[in-house]
């Protein structure tokens, strides 16, 4: 049987806005295994995103117990929680979040950057992770000289070239015509199926869902049971 | 490993206009800063480069300045057979009894005049100061009613060309020949024969006494020597520690310069502040995206510091560039120990131009600290959100 890579029991999460807290999650129990594609699903303002971004340590949960890759992360601290995320989760927005400044190459070595390899060994793994999303011909391209479909598949090289035992995608097709969707996805399913990368994808798409091993839906906070 | 420094340089090149007003602030709180530090460092260097080490200057007891002293014709007498005093070829003691004066005299092209130092030197007087190098025309001769004029005051001052004719005292004298003294103090007087200055001001007695030692001990001796004479009540400087004391008049424009250049420090730092914030601002989608990417708040902090600190460097060295020319340029100013004009030029040191980078990237790292707190500490969640 399959290790977990994510195991959260009751999880809650709790928004302060002034004198009211609103639950943004609510007894969340999640066991994600290793090698699966979850796709999260569910309205706008379900608390999607919040669980993703609490499981990829860049939000901390209110109450209950998660570990990830084994680690209790919530315990780790801001710097601790940084390298954390360096080396075990890759991360793709909706929105590309590349560096303009940067060149393509530039923005996939900046992960490579935290870690001890020499400069020829990140360029290996850049043109390896830029080669596998198949933009090796565009290295030296500005995000602006891109279309929307190489920004995103960029920001997925980025999101590998660590080689990250998880990876996350927050809407990776939202900002997406369908065509370029459908390469992401693509890519995502390889990911998984040929890498065996443990990939959480939050999405609105139903066709997005199609990709993924196990889908879940989310509701108001709590997740519904698991769909037969 | 940091954020590469290729970010901050390519973010300051896409944002041009802003960096170049940013720099320009900071350009031109480090070029008045770099000028009225060379005024001061240049007054400082024409006083402290004054003076021979084995010169000793005796003057009146309690006196600050030659101008205040005064040295009786017997107490020369005196002076000039203490032990220690180096002799001449002829075997005569090495000894300049002198009358300093001050006239006023009309600026060229100004009805104003200034106070300006006439000396009247002993026969060894010329000798005594190394620095002395007579440029044009020829040296006085006693008895004529003439003088020599120092290169820096015949170029400020109307009447002291080499052939004009200057009226003080009791009568008209000649400018009969121009010297150079370098960038000492003497580069800002007029000499003539002492015995003849004396008449024309009725002044029977000399203001100071030059005496060289024949070497350092026989320095520390003589002024023990004059100091404990109770006949004279005179005392012994050498000569540079008496001009070395009048670098206080350096003090006035140096803390001038400080004041203003920390008040426009003030703005150009806020000037710093404000792009960075910004920047900033504009940034924090990046900035998030760095930090989940695994770069920690102090890598964000040191980056938008350095970011900052490359504009302000930027400004410090174009405002380093644009003191430049005023380097070599002679001005004048009054010295407060003797009330008379002080010719001197303004003096660019690698030094002052260290202390002007130095100013700038101080400027810069205050304006971007705050900005580069805020932005390390932005939450990543909220920094993601951000449009």
């Amino acid at each position: 049987m399959a290790k977990s890579v994510v195991e959260i029991k009751n999880l809650s999460k709790i928004f302060q806005r002034d004198s009211f807290s609103v639950a943004a999650l609510e007894s969340i129990d999640l066991d994600v295994k290793e090698g699966e594609f979850l796709c999260l699903m569910g309205p706008s303002g379900s608390g999607k995103t919040t669980l993703l971004n609490i499981i990829a340590g860049i939000d901390r949960p209110t109450g209950g117990e998660l570990h990830v890759l084994g680690e209790d992360i919530a315990t780790l601290s801001e710097d601790a929680l940084a390298t954390w995320r360096n080396v075990h989760v890759g991360f793709v927005f909706q929105t590309f979040n590349l560096i303009p400044v940067l060149t393509a190459y530039e923005n996939v070595e900046l992960p490579l950057l935290l870690t001890k390899l020499s400069a020829a060994e990140r360029k290996e793994h850049v043109l390896m992770a830029l080669k596998l999303v198949g933009l090796a011909d565009r290295i030296d391209h500005y995000p602006r000289q891109l279309s929307g479909g190489q920004e995103q598949r960029v920001a997925i090289a980025r999101a590998i070239v660590t080689d990250p035992t998880l990876v996350v995608a927050d809407e990776p097709t939202g900002d997406l015509d369908a065509y370029s969707a459908d390469e992401v996805l693509d890519i995502l399913s390889r990911l998984n199926r040929d890498f065996k990368k443990t990939i959480l994808m939050v999405t609105h798409d139903p066709r997005a869902a199609h990709h993924a091993t196990v889908v879940r839906h989310l509701e108001k906070g709590q997740l519904l049971p698991v769909e037969n | 490993m940091a954020i590469p420094l290729k970010y901050n340089l390519r973010n300051l090149a896409v944002r041009r206009t802003t960096t170049a007003m940013t720099a320009s602030s900071i350009t031109l709180t480090v070029t008045v800063f770099v000028v009225l530090m060379a005024l001061a460092q240049g007054l400082q260097t024409s006083l402290t480069a004054t003076g021979h080490p084995l010169n000793l200057i005796v003057m009146r007891d309690g006196s600050q300045s030659e101008t205040q002293s005064s040295v009786q014709r017997d107490a020369l007498q005196t002076i000039k057979y203490l032990e220690g005093i180096a002799k001449n070829e002829k075997g005569e003691p090495v000894v300049s009894p002198e009358l300093v004066v001050l006239i006023n005299l009309p600026r060229r092209g100004q009805v104003q005049g200034s106070n300006v130092t006439i000396r009247g030197l002993g026969p060894e007087g010329f000798a005594m100061r190394k620095e002395f190098k007579l440029v044009e025309g020829r040296e006085y001769r006693s008895g004529l009613r003439e003088v020599i004029v120092s290169k820096r005051i015949a170029e400020r001052f109307q009447n002291c060309g080499l052939g004009d004719r200057l009226k003080f005292a009791k009568g008209y004298w000649t400018v009969v020949g121009i010297f150079d003294a370098g960038n000492t103090a003497f580069a800002s007087e007029i000499w003539t024969n002492a015995d003849d200055l004396a008449p024309d001001f009725d002044r029977d007695a000399y203001s100071s006494v030059l005496v060289r030692a024949t070497d350092a001990g026989a320095v520390q001796r003589l002024k023990k020597a004059v100091a404990d004479d109770r006949r004279l009540h005179l005392k012994a400087d050498t000569e540079q520690e008496y001009y070395e004391r009048q670098t206080r008049t350096a003090a006035p424009i140096k803390f001038l310069g400080i004041f203003i250049a920390a008040l426009m420090a003030v703005g150009a730092s806020f000037a710093a502040m404000n792009t960075m914030y910004a920047a900033v601002a504009r940034r924090t989608k990046e900035i998030g995206a760095l930090r989940v990417v695994g770069f920690s708040r102090g890598s964000i902090l040191l980056s938008f510091i350095i970011e900052s600190v490359l504009i302000a460097a930027l400004g410090g060295f174009m405002g380093c560039l644009l003191a430049l020319p005023i380097n070599g340029v002679t001005t004048g100013t009054t010295n407060f120990m003797t009330f008379s004009e002080l010719a001197f030029s303004f003096q660019i040191t690698p030094g002052l131009m260290l202390a002007g980078m130095i100013f700038a990237v101080l400027m810069g790292f205050i304006g971007g600290l705050f900005p580069a707190w805020r932005a390390a500490h932005e939450n990543i969640v909220t920094a993601l959100r951000s449009t």
